[in-house]
């Protein structure tokens, strides 16, 4: 009897506190999406009416949109510059036995590691001393860098998996090296390429400590415009911009779960 | 085989784009970092320790240094917490509750921070949701001072950095061998006692992996500290964030930036070492 009255606290602990985690980990999304359809001015919860009347304003905000289009733009070449490198990089590490395989390996996966302030503010002071004007250039070199460890841990883990006898059947048939490479490596590590530049992609929108030191006037991000606005007043839009925000990300997280069962290759990570 | 020399040279080729673009873009403005923190005024004039003695020397710098660190250290804990129950469930259900539970951890881990912050402001607010219900409900008197708070911070960055802690907890559980807690049971013990006594231990790695990574990542998170935790709560970032735009001294923010992450990545290191040791010692038993 002892036993089981203990087995039924523990049980009972265990399930509020899942219960508990589990609904702190939704309510938030599930807040957001529901306040951006807002009837109201306010950021009343739950909303007092329903309507689309924020995400029309939303169309409308020239000062929103801009950042908006700044930041896929900046994410774009910055998730194909770090997939691009990145993976040629992991290619040539995953099987190396040298010795400075391992410290370049160290290297690569160090943003990870460091602040990203105290990393945004390193280019800034480098860009300052060498007199490079910020640009989205700077930019994208900024968030080139923090997107590589990404890239560097899923297509090497993907490449890990890689069976060389396949490259090696492949060369001794007759196949070119860069034959082999577009036929057999490619298909073969696709999942770990996908996922990388999925989370690259997300990495790189969502990144606020490096732009805070590296966007200049003219190319303001998304995230960055969203923390002032936020710094200042309570801005409906800003729902809005959020709902677009989690839908897309719903979206862009079903395609590459079709295209690289991204899920696994986050959850093995 | 090939020749060694030659398929070691080629296969390091296709690296050297990325080291020679995290030589110029990461390595040296590190380098330049350091150099710049070691100037003793803003002008550039004189080389010294003067910033680190500035920064040692000034209770309000070493408390919003401590503060950071502390915070890391609370979320890591809050997020510990929730994520072994969490695991426990996970491992124990079947497959729908395991689709569930992991689109509930990959929801926060994919939103936008900006977004999941916003969520917490809306939520903590002063017409926010938990003070409407508390006041609805006659709980409360009036409105609760929850955003800008040290424990909504806290709540908002729990929640943000949950995932981070619950994966590698639910993949030491996973790995766990069923054969060991089965034998407990199978000797009558009960099962918060083969929680502490097996699953515990033998999780350990993943736990303190997690930990690790919470306690980094809510140290340095700047838009949630920010807004959440408001102008009168100063913490590392901000800190070094208004000292290098708003006040400009160079070589002060250079030298919070080294000292910050110092501090968080000795923390880091100094925990994973010793617990490295410790596991080692629980395999052996």
């Amino acid at each position: 009897m002892q036993r089981s009255l203990v087995d039924r606290i523990y049980s009972t602990v265990v399930g509020t506190i899942t219960s508990f985690g589990m609904l702190l980990l939704l309510a938030p999304t599930l807040v957001v999406l529901m306040i951006s359809f807002t009837g109201g001015i306010t950021l009343k919860f739950p909303p007092p009416s329903w309507s689309l009347r924020w995400y029309v304003e939303l169309l409308q905000s020239q000062e929103i949109i801009e950042p908006a289009l700044t930041s896929l733009k900046v994410a774009a070449i910055a998730t194909i510059l770090s997939a691009v490198l990145g993976g040629a990089a992991a290619l040539g590490l995953a099987r190396s036995k040298l010795k400075i395989a391992r410290v370049l390996d160290a290297l690569f996966m160090s943003p990870m590691v460091l602040p990203a302030m105290a990393f945004g503010l390193s280019l800034l002071l480098v860009f300052n001393l060498l007199g490079i004007r910020l640009s989205a250039a700077t930019l994208v070199l900024g968030h080139t860098i923090i997107c590589v460890p990404f890239v560097i841990r899923m297509v090497g883990a993907s490449v890990q998996q890689l069976n060389p006898v396949l490259i090696t059947c492949s060369l001794s048939l007759g196949a070119s090296r860069w034959y082999t490479f577009r036929r057999v490596t490619l298909p073969l590590i696709r999942r770990g390429i996908v996922a990388s530049c999925f989370v690259a992609f997300l990495t790189s929108f969502d990144n606020v400590p490096v732009s805070l030191f590296l966007a200049d006037a003219r190319t303001e991000v998304l995230p960055i415009k969203l923390w002032a606005i936020l710094e200042g007043s309570l801005d409906v839009r800003v729902a809005a911009v959020s709902g677009v925000i989690v839908l897309l990300t719903l979206a862009g997280l079903v395609c590459a779960e079709i295209f690289g069962g991204v899920s696994r290759q986050i959850g093995s990570r | 085989m090939t020749p060694a020399s030659t398929s070691t040279s080629r296969q390091m080729l296709p690296v050297v784009p990325l080291a020679a673009l995290f030589f110029a873009a990461f390595v040296l403005p590190l380098i330049a970092l350091v150099v710049i923190s070691l100037f003793r005024t803003p002008q550039f004039a004189e080389l010294s320790l003067a910033q680190y003695l500035r920064f040692f020397s000034d209770p309000f710098s070493l408390k919003v240094l401590t503060d950071t660190l502390w915070l890391g250290a609370e979320v890591a804990l809050a997020t510990l917490i929730l994520a072994y129950p969490l695991a426990l469930v996970y491992v124990a259900s079947g497959p729908f509750m395991r689709t569930l539970i992991t689109f509930l951890i990959m929801l926060p881990l994919l939103t936008s921070t900006v977004v999941r912050t916003f969520a917490w402001i809306v939520i903590l607010g002063r017409d926010g949701i938990v003070n409407s219900a508390m006041l609805s409900l006659g709980l409360w008197q009036a409105p609760a001072r929850l955003l800008y708070s040290w424990e909504g911070m806290v709540l908002a960055l729990t929640q943000i950095q949950l995932p981070l802690m619950a994966l590698p907890v639910i993949n030491s559980l996973l790995r766990l061998d069923g054969n060991l807690t089965r034998a407990a049971e199978g000797l009558g013990a009960s099962r918060a006692r083969i929680f502490i006594t097996v699953i515990l231990p033998l999780t350990l790695p993943g736990a303190i992996a997690g930990w690790l990574l919470v306690f980094a990542a809510a140290a340095t998170a700047f838009i949630t500290q920010t807004l959440v935790g408001g102008g009168r709560i100063i913490l590392m970032p901000s800190y070094i964030y208004q000292q290098a735009v708003g006040v400009q001294d160079w070589p002060f923010s250079a030298a919070l930036s080294l000292t910050f992450t110092l501090a968080v990545t000795g923390i880091v290191f100094a925990i994973g070492a010793l617990s490295r040791r410790y596991v080692r010692g629980v395999d052996a038993a």
